[in-house]
């Protein structure tokens, strides 16, 4: 294996372990997430994302890191999401989670990734149908929130901080 | 608030902070060792699976095929990231003693019953239709909801909202009744 295979590896199992730990692998906690019932795996993002955000916009800030947006292509996004939370609804899993549930022992989660590689087959069949159409409609390119707005990120941070412990406080009095 | 749960898990909000410092470590990392920033994400790989599943069978098929040319079908950094999450999960749960084997999960069998088999066609019917999403929304809940909004990316903000909201609408139209 190279270099870029093991430091994936091994940034894998810690990822995995993460998730495991967290409890954020089961099909009951994303349903129950979809059911608004059980908000672990909202607890769970949200605070890796808080964590990550300020790093990493740090880490571009002084040019250490590139970032690396997806493209906001409107129909792409709207449509995919859309599909992807039909799908994610059915399966209780999403595509990182199906992996550590199988690890975890939750065997059905087999069924699931093989679904999703059979989709990933059907989706490169597709691609030339999509990219006539869907894709084709209207791309805003490769952009960052800040750009989009016209403000700097060191505006917005601060903002979802904000929005974010208070939901996780309103988590906590609702005992979800 | 609590440092574990009462099943010996984590605090979600101590794992997922953890998790936030592993997202930071690991794209000075693979700046530093690869020569790219590569965040982390897990949809892609189905796509070089499946690639690679299907060019034992038709390598002709699969070199010509444009998704796959674009998308590079080998085993790559976040192939084994998606390896190495089976691994961590499987430590994690051994070493805490919550691996179970499990093949329905509990909100499933209320609705639908104890089988198998129609666990199995769910989770693969759900599982061709998610994916396909994935794939022309460009990522899941990892590459758009965990590293997109780190980078906050407008896509992003974008691709969750539907994940979830879309989730939340089917998921109370599926589970939301009980098996009689």
């Amino acid at each position: 294996m190279n270099t870029g295979q093991w430091l994936g590896l091994v940034t894998g199992v810690f990822f995995g372990f993460l998730l495991q730990k967290g409890r954020v692998l089961r099909f009951d906690k994303q349903i129950g997430a979809m059911l608004l019932k059980d908000m672990t795996i909202f607890k769970f993002m949200l605070s890796a994302i808080l964590v990550g955000m300020v790093g990493i916009l740090l880490l571009s800030d002084f040019e250490i890191i590139t970032l690396s947006h997806k493209p906001m292509n409107v129909g792409a996004v709207l449509l995919g999401g859309a599909l992807f939370g039909v799908g994610w609804a059915i399966m209780g899993f999403c595509p990182g989670t199906s992996l550590g549930a199988l690890g975890e022992g939750r065997w059905h989660a087999v069924f699931a990734i093989i679904g999703m590689v059979v989709g990933a087959a059907l989706y490169a069949e597709l691609y030339p149908f999509f990219k006539s159409t869907v894709l084709a409609w209207k791309d805003f390119g490769k952009i960052g929130l800040p750009e989009a707005l016209g403000i700097s990120p060191w505006v917005i941070v601060p903002i979802f901080w904000a929005g974010i412990i208070t939901l996780f406080f309103w988590f906590e009095r609702k005992k979800l | 608030m609590k440092w574990k749960t009462d099943d010996g898990g984590w605090s979600p909000y101590l794992a997922g902070a953890l998790l936030g410092l592993l997202a930071i470590a690991s794209v000075l990392a693979t700046t530093q060792l690869m020569g790219k920033t590569s965040y982390l994400g897990a949809s892609t790989t189905f796509v070089r699976a499946a690639g690679l599943i299907e060019g034992t069978l038709s390598p002709d098929h699969v070199a010509t095929n444009m998704y796959y040319s674009e998308t590079k079908v080998r085993v790559d950094w976040q192939f084994m990231l998606v390896v190495g999450i089976v691994l961590g999960a499987f430590l994690s749960s051994i070493t805490d003693k919550s691996f179970k084997l499990e093949g329905v999960p509990p909100t499933w069998e209320e609705r639908f019953g104890p089988s198998v088999g129609i666990r199995a066609f769910g989770a693969f019917a759900g599982g061709i239709i998610a994916m396909v999403g994935a794939r022309l929304a460009d990522g899941c809940p990892s590459g758009h909801g965990l590293s997109g909004m780190m980078q906050l990316s407008a896509s992003s903000f974008v691709a969750l909202i539907m994940f979830f909201g879309i989730g939340v609408l089917v998921a109370h139209t599926v589970y939301g009744r009980r098996a009689s």
